[in-house]
């Protein structure tokens, strides 16, 4: 049976940030003074400049705060899901992806606090639909994304 | 050592008759065959017969690079293309560049003020000339190699880069003269004292450097790496390539501009008159005897003063015209190669369908120029991929190679970064300091 995908599909805000000092700190205190909470963060650097990736508990208000503040922002459609917190976990389900063809453009780790076997990991997919129906179709649990944010 | 001491060292009252002798014979020649100036001087109220001494030049319209773009390619050629010979093309100010063309006449000509050059600044048919100045599309090259085989001298086509190469001939061929650009000299030296080479011991006796701007601190400087003279030579492509002006080596106080073939005005930047004799203005040039390409009254967009007084030093009568003092506009010179930030603008657009904010850094760094090219990151350019942000800095710097010959340094930086300095973007930062500060040459 078939879910409604979109509840499953999390927005994550993306930040671009030269590689000087304070500019993280300069952002993260952006958010902090507009009450918005990072639940999850990846910061992917190169020599000159990074793209900060954040799960924020209210993107579209996270999205327009920075706008607004000049910063250059993008929206980008993520998933979470479960994986077995035990040594070969995230093999397992890679693996699946991998034989489905479906292309993992980065992931990183969100924090869990509930449940004590599993780990959250968040995915940037090349193509999320066909992503999700694969995960679905192996049983792997997929985070809905209001829970994502309120986690 | 004067090359054709007649003509050079001539009474100003001839120079003055045989200047406008020459002009008469060019306006006559420009209304006929080039369609662009017949309607310039018809927008002036002017025709050829206005024209009988060269005070009359004043009449006659200006002519602007963006005249020469707008009628790229051969629009302004006063022959047909069989009487052509050698065609270059330089920097334009968009994607176009700036073309000139020489006839079997004009090359013999550029020969002839080159030899002139070469021997103001010391050399004779018994010395080797080591160019590296570069061959090609570039004026620079070609122009000196003429100028040592009408002279006499021995030429080596060495053309720029190599350094390694360029000191063991220098060792080896006993190099007398050498030809290049300012920041190129003081380049080699440092490679060549950290190869262990000592350059004041090659036989160098003179360096004819230009192509870009160079201080009188510079001069000394690299006087005394190399223990040679160090002579200034100035050129437009669009006049005829290296060749309109030199330094004397025996005075080293002003350039000599042939002013028998390119007769010089200087004109205040912001309109169209003279300025008072000594004062400092825009060099304007017109083509007395070119045949292919003639240009009457061209905007050079350098800042210079002038002399008019016969050389103490050497005795000629051209007039002698200071180092060029800064720009019109806002062309940069990165290694001797004319740069105008349009151009690197006009690239950009092609990449990005927005016009990005961007800006240009330049700076010189152990000798060599470097030209970083900063583009704000803006929504329609942010990949939340490091990927595909690494792929359009590549992207953009190819693209920059391969239109302009140029080799940047791309750098994204974060919108609002690049001032917005009343409504108009700041668009270069050169951190280099190449123009002379004094008032005087």
């Amino acid at each position: 049976m078939r879910y409604i995908t979109n509840t499953m599909k999390v927005k994550q805000i993306s930040v671009f940030l030269e590689n000087r000092r304070g500019r993280l700190a300069e952002v993260t205190q952006v958010l902090g003074e507009h009450n918005l909470n990072i639940r999850a963060l990846s910061l992917a650097d190169t020599s000159d400049f990074g793209v900060l990736r954040m799960i924020i508990d209210y993107p579209d208000k996270a999205y327009m705060v920075l706008k607004e503040k000049h910063y250059t922002v993008r929206e980008t459609e993520v998933v979470a899901l479960e994986v077995a917190d035990h040594p070969g976990g995230l093999a397992g389900v890679l693996k699946i992806l991998n034989e489905n063809d479906i292309n993992v453009e980065y992931l990183y780790a969100f924090p869990e606090r509930e449940s004590v076997d599993k780990a959250i990991m968040v995915f940037r997919f090349d193509n999320v639909d066909k992503a999700i129906e694969v995960l679905q179709q192996h049983s792997i649990n997929i985070m809905e994304a209001r829970k994502v944010y309120n986690i | 050592m004067i090359w054709q001491e007649k003509i050079e060292c001539m009474e100003l009252a001839a120079l003055k008759e045989l200047q406008s002798e020459r002009l008469v014979n060019l306006v006559k020649r420009v209304y006929e065959k080039v369609p662009f100036y017949k309607v310039m001087f018809n927008l002036k109220n002017v025709v050829p017969s206005d024209i009988r001494t060269i005070d009359d030049i004043s009449k006659l319209p200006f002519t602007r690079k963006t005249d020469l773009r707008d009628n790229y390619p051969f629009g302004l050629f006063a022959v047909p293309m069989s009487e052509i010979v050698e065609i270059h093309a330089s920097s334009g100010t968009t994607g176009n560049p700036t073309v000139v063309a020489y006839t079997r006449n004009d090359i013999q000509l550029w020969s002839e003020v080159m030899a002139r050059t070469l021997v103001a600044a010391g050399a004779t048919k018994d010395d080797i000339v080591q160019n590296a100045y570069g061959y090609g599309l570039f004026t620079g090259g070609l122009g000196v190699h003429y100028g040592a085989l009408e002279l006499g001298a021995a030429v080596i086509p060495i053309s720029s880069g190599g350094t390694k190469r360029q000191l063991k001939l220098l060792g080896d061929f006993g190099s007398t003269v050498i030809t290049c650009t300012p920041s190129y000299a003081l380049f080699m030296a440092e490679e060549a004292l950290e190869m262990g080479i000592d350059p004041t011991k090659f036989k160098l006796k003179v360096g004819i450097y230009g192509a870009e701007p160079w201080t009188s601190s510079m001069r000394r400087e690299i006087e005394a790496r190399w223990n040679s003279k160090a002579v200034d030579i100035y050129g437009l492509s669009e006049i005829i390539g290296p060749g309109v002006a030199i330094e004397c080596v025996e005075g080293q106080d002003g350039l000599h501009l042939f002013s028998d073939h390119f007769y010089p005005e200087i004109i205040d930047p912001d309109g169209e008159k003279a300025v008072a004799p000594g004062e400092t203005g825009e060099l304007v040039l017109t083509t007395l005897t070119k045949e292919g390409l003639p240009l009457i009254r061209y905007r050079t967009g350098d800042i210079v003063s002038m002399r008019y007084d016969r050389c103490p030093h050497c005795g000629r009568t051209s007039p002698r015209m200071s180092k060029v003092k800064g720009r019109t506009d806002d062309m940069l010179i990165i290694r001797g190669v004319n740069v105008f930030p349009s151009q690197i603008e006009a690239v950009l657009l092609e990449i990005e369908e927005a016009k990005p904010h961007y800006l240009l850094v330049v700076e010189r760094v152990e000798s060599l120029d470097q030209l970083e090219v900063q583009v704000e990151v803006d929504e329609k350019i942010f990949s939340d991929e490091i990927k595909r942000l690494e792929t359009l800095e590549k992207k953009i710097q190819r693209e920059i190679e391969s239109t302009l010959g140029l080799v940047v340094k791309v750098k994204l930086v974060e919108p609002r970064t690049i001032e917005r300095s009343m409504g108009k973007a700041v668009r270069v930062i050169d951190k280099r300091d190449l123009y002379e500060k004094t008032k005087n040459v």
